[in-house]
């Protein structure tokens, strides 16, 4: 075992074991508010860690173009997947689909919606 | 036009990248031809703007990004550390942020910013009232309070694109 | 073998995000979680191409990340308006 599999092991077993986490939040959380924050642990860290373990072969063997590719995917997807997020929840909070919340900051939206 | 122009470049960078075959002749000039035809539909469309390309950000972006990643492992952390106790420690919180940024480009990238960071979530963008922030934990909702990242988007806007922003608002 | 490993992660989490979208009460419940179960398969095509020694499939996995953004904003598009094509103004 030389250090590249070593390290790009590490990476892409630990995000795999984040999507699993984050999967697993949307089921455990209990309204849509806070499962949108356990899906993007899915789509921020463990994307990027899958995709830095893929890459850390791809660099070593002098496969630059690979390595070029998968940094175009992570761009992309953290470019849009903010979007993607914050579509769900303006949509919901606008259908009058209220949060469980326990502190309101605001005045009062919480409840208004 | 120098903004058709970095477009171009953008775009021919891009298609070079992804191809990746350099000898084939009939190849190279259709991804010349996509590219100019994609950068004369954009003309015609109107979307070359200080939004569309927006060259103004410039080096300040470049270090805006890492700062952000830094934020983004950070929060990481913690919502993970929220989701595998054994007993449910959220305190979801709801706020509003009340935005620094002069431009819309400005208010977007902070919108977005907060919604990359895990444990935070941005609901609604308003002009006078601020960005409507969902949060997970009231410890998290507090670091959005601070300001800082939102400091740190109004930094990006230069008075250069103030000025863009401006002059393409007024028709 | 940690490529295969990596896979099979994923493949669990597409089961618990394909369970929530079964499970989800609303219909925005289901939205989310087809959006955060595109996202799986995206790395789980990378992975496999790399499995395979494929890299090809990095293309797959570009074009269905942007596949995916448009599929899920027509989605809420629709949610919103009933209507795709539409636009603001009008409404």
């Amino acid at each position: 075992m030389d250090w590249v599999t070593i390290v790009s092991g590490v990476l892409v077993i630990g995000g795999a074991m984040l999507t699993v986490v984050g999967a697993y939040g949307t089921l455990r959380l209990p309204d849509l508010y806070t499962r949108l924050h356990a899906a993007s642990v899915t789509d921020t860290l463990a994307t990027f860690m899958i995709l830095a373990g893929l890459a850390v072969p791809s660099l070593f063997a002098g496969e630059w173009l690979i390595t070029v590719k998968l940094v175009f995917i992570l761009i992309f997807l953290w470019f849009t997947s903010p979007i993607a997020s914050y579509s769900v929840g303006h949509a919901a909070f606008f259908a009058a689909q209220k949060p469980k919340l326990d502190h309101d900051l605001t005045d009062g939206e919480g409840d208004a919606a | 036009m120098v903004r058709a122009l970095g477009l171009l470049f953008f775009l021919a960078v891009t298609w070079l990248l992804l191809s990746g075959i350099y000898d084939n002749n009939l190849l190279f000039w259709l991804g010349a031809a996509s590219c100019l035809l994609c950068v004369f539909i954009a003309r015609r469309m109107d979307v070359i703007d200080h939004e569309g390309t927006p060259l103004e950000l410039g080096w300040r972006i470049i270090v805006y990004w890492p700062w952000l990643f830094v934020e983004i492992v950070k929060a990481n952390i913690d919502v993970i550390g929220h989701l595998l106790r054994p007993t449910l420690n959220i305190s979801p919180t709801l706020i509003r942020s009340k935005t620094l940024q002069r431009t819309d480009l400005g208010r977007v990238i902070y919108a977005n910013s907060i919604t990359l960071t895990p444990g935070t979530l941005s609901l609604d963008i308003d002009d006078e009232k601020g960005i409507l922030v969902h949060a997970l934990s009231r410890a998290g909702a507090e670091g959005v309070l601070t300001d800082d990242m939102n400091r740190r988007c109004a930094a990006l806007e230069s008075d250069r694109l103030h000025a863009r922003a401006q002059k393409d608002r007024t028709p | 073998m940690i490529f295969a490993i990596g896979a099979l992660g994923l493949l669990v989490a597409m089961l618990l995000a394909l369970s929530r979208a079964l499970l989800g009460p609303t219909l925005l419940d289901r939205v989310m979680a087809v959006n955060m179960f595109v996202t799986t398969p995206l790395l789980l095509l990378a992975v496999l191409g790399y499995l395979g020694g494929r890299p090809e499939f990095l293309d797959l996995a570009l074009v269905y990340a942007l596949m995916n953004f448009i599929g899920i904003i027509a989605v809420l598009k629709y949610f919103r308006y009933r209507d795709l094509g539409q636009s603001r103004a009008r409404s």
